[in-house]
């Protein structure tokens, strides 16, 4: 008996690590780097000094907070086809995870330049900048140091989220552990075995964030 | 274009050397209080005009509308042969860029750009906004840095220097820029006591090669040596102007020696 479950945790690691990798790790790579266009987006949009535009980011992001993720994935997978849009079970995946992060690391993002004190804006205009080219230049490189812990954390939340993704067809980790596990009849072990697989995922990315933090660690006085 | 007046009165010197920035009825509040009541404000080519008066006088905010970062309800800026820059009707970017285009500046706080090394501080502005060739920017740069002391600093990072290094690379920062004007906020006040006296002497030598500068500052001392024209401010008006030997050593007016004596009197 223990012999089997040993056999059979040793077997589905494959397509477990299996839809790790084909499933979990790149929707979540995707998602975050599309979300992380949509936040600098809605960010930069927050701190417009025009109201309507601030106004429009305020909204989203006030949506997106107050929503379950698991609803607005919701929506788009099994609502939209009622109203005639058919969206296939990844792209919903990908969507619905972009805007979520979009709305959460655009506060991220705002917070982290509104921390880089005024003088750099002054230092880049007095230079010739435009407001353009000192966000870019002088602003973004400085905020990115900032917003490296808090964006870490978004995207380690991004990882472990995905795997609502089973609950819309997409074969990731989870779902092929679900599957095994429905099959095989062993519940805890499998989803206790999906279980680590997360935990050794975000292990590696944690240790991964260290290392960033340690890079741009010359961004910040001492 | 320019709306000059042919009778408005002009200062003494400004007949000796043509004015090279003109500003006139800067007014500026800040809420219910009004900080600027009605500044004008000549600058010589080739002279040195120090701004001096208690905290709260204005000098900064003067200073600072001569380059757009402050933006007066009223007043006009005007750079010989440039647009004419008026506050009262919303000035574009253009003539914003315009103004910074021919000046730069130093802060109290240095605004070094943390995550560039001193030599691309130095080369940002070159390079980015006057598209001047890599090559030529940093050996212009790099001579820069070795007239004030800092040629073995080029690759350091700013936190690796002290407040007196940092402000020479803030200097270099702005002379790289080949600015026409060069405006100084209180150079010298974020620095250790120790530290200031090596800020002043680049800024003395920069004064002797002729170039053109607005100087905030508290070291009257090192105004009287250096400037050619004293503007004493309070209470957001010019109190008084003139040359050093006059504002500093003979000054006319109440406030003025008040002010002088109080500071003397330390």
């Amino acid at each position: 008996m223990t012999e089997s479950l040993w056999d059979l945790l040793l077997r589905s690691l494959l397509p477990i690590v299996g839809g790790a990798l084909t499933g979990t790790i790149p929707l979540a790579l995707l998602s975050f780097a599309l979300g992380l266009v949509i936040a600098l987006g809605v960010a930069l949009m927050r701190l417009s000094r025009i109201r309507v535009v601030s106004g429009i980011a305020r909204v989203y992001i006030s949506i997106i907070r107050g929503t379950p993720l698991l609803v607005q994935l919701f929506v788009i997978f099994y609502g939209l086809p009622s109203i005639g849009v058919l969206v296939d079970p990844w792209p919903s995946a990908i969507i619905a995870f972009s805007l979520n992060v979009g709305g959460y690391a655009a506060e991220v993002i705002r917070a982290a330049i509104l921390s880089v004190p005024k003088g750099q804006w002054e230092a880049g205009y007095t230079i010739g900048m435009s407001r353009g080219q000192t966000l870019v230049r002088v602003i973004l490189p400085q905020a990115a140091r900032v917003s490296v812990p808090p964006l870490s954390n978004t995207f380690i939340s991004l990882v472990k989220d995905t795997s609502l993704a089973s609950l819309i067809l997409v074969t990731e980790l989870f779902r092929q552990a679900q599957q095994i596990a429905a099959f095989s009849q062993e519940f805890m072990a499998l989803y206790i075995e999906a279980a680590v697989v997360y935990w050794v995922i975000c292990l590696v990315l944690s240790s991964a964030q260290s290392v960033l933090e340690k890079r741009l660690d010359r961004y910040v006085a001492h | 274009m320019s709306p000059t007046d042919p009778l408005a009165p002009e200062p003494a010197d400004a007949i000796i050397a043509a004015p090279l920035l003109t500003a006139r009825g800067i007014r500026k509040s800040f809420g219910d209080v009004e900080v600027l009541k009605s500044i004008d404000l000549t600058v010589p080519r080739g002279n040195v005009v120090a701004l001096i008066g208690p905290s709260g006088s204005g000098k900064t905010t003067v200073l600072r509308s001569l380059n757009g970062l402050e933006v007066p309800e009223a007043g006009t800026v005007e750079f010989s042969g440039g647009d004419v820059v008026d506050y009262s009707r919303n000035p574009t970017k253009r003539q914003l860029a315009s103004l910074r285009d021919r000046s730069a500046m130093v802060f109290q706080q240095f605004n070094l750009f943390p995550h560039r090394t001193v030599l691309e501080n130095v080369i940002e502005g070159p390079v980015q906004v006057q598209k001047r060739p890599k090559a030529e920017a940093i050996s212009d740069a790099r001579a820069l840095l070795e007239r004030v002391g800092l040629g073995a600093k080029a690759d350091a990072y700013p936190f690796e220097l002290s407040g007196g290094q940092q402000q020479r690379v803030g200097i270099v920062r702005a002379l790289a820029l080949k600015p026409q004007l060069l405006l100084f906020d209180e150079p010298t006040s974020a620095l250790d006591p120790e530290l200031v006296g090596d800020v002043l002497d680049v800024i003395r030598e920069l004064a002797t090669e002729g170039w053109t500068m607005v100087l905030v500052t508290h070291e009257l001392t090192f105004a009287s040596h250096v400037a050619d024209t004293i503007v004493f401010m309070d209470g957001g008006v010019v109190v008084e102007s003139g040359p050093p030997s006059e504002v500093l050593q003979n000054p006319r007016e109440a406030r003025t020696k008040q002010f002088l004596h109080r500071l003397l009197d330390r």
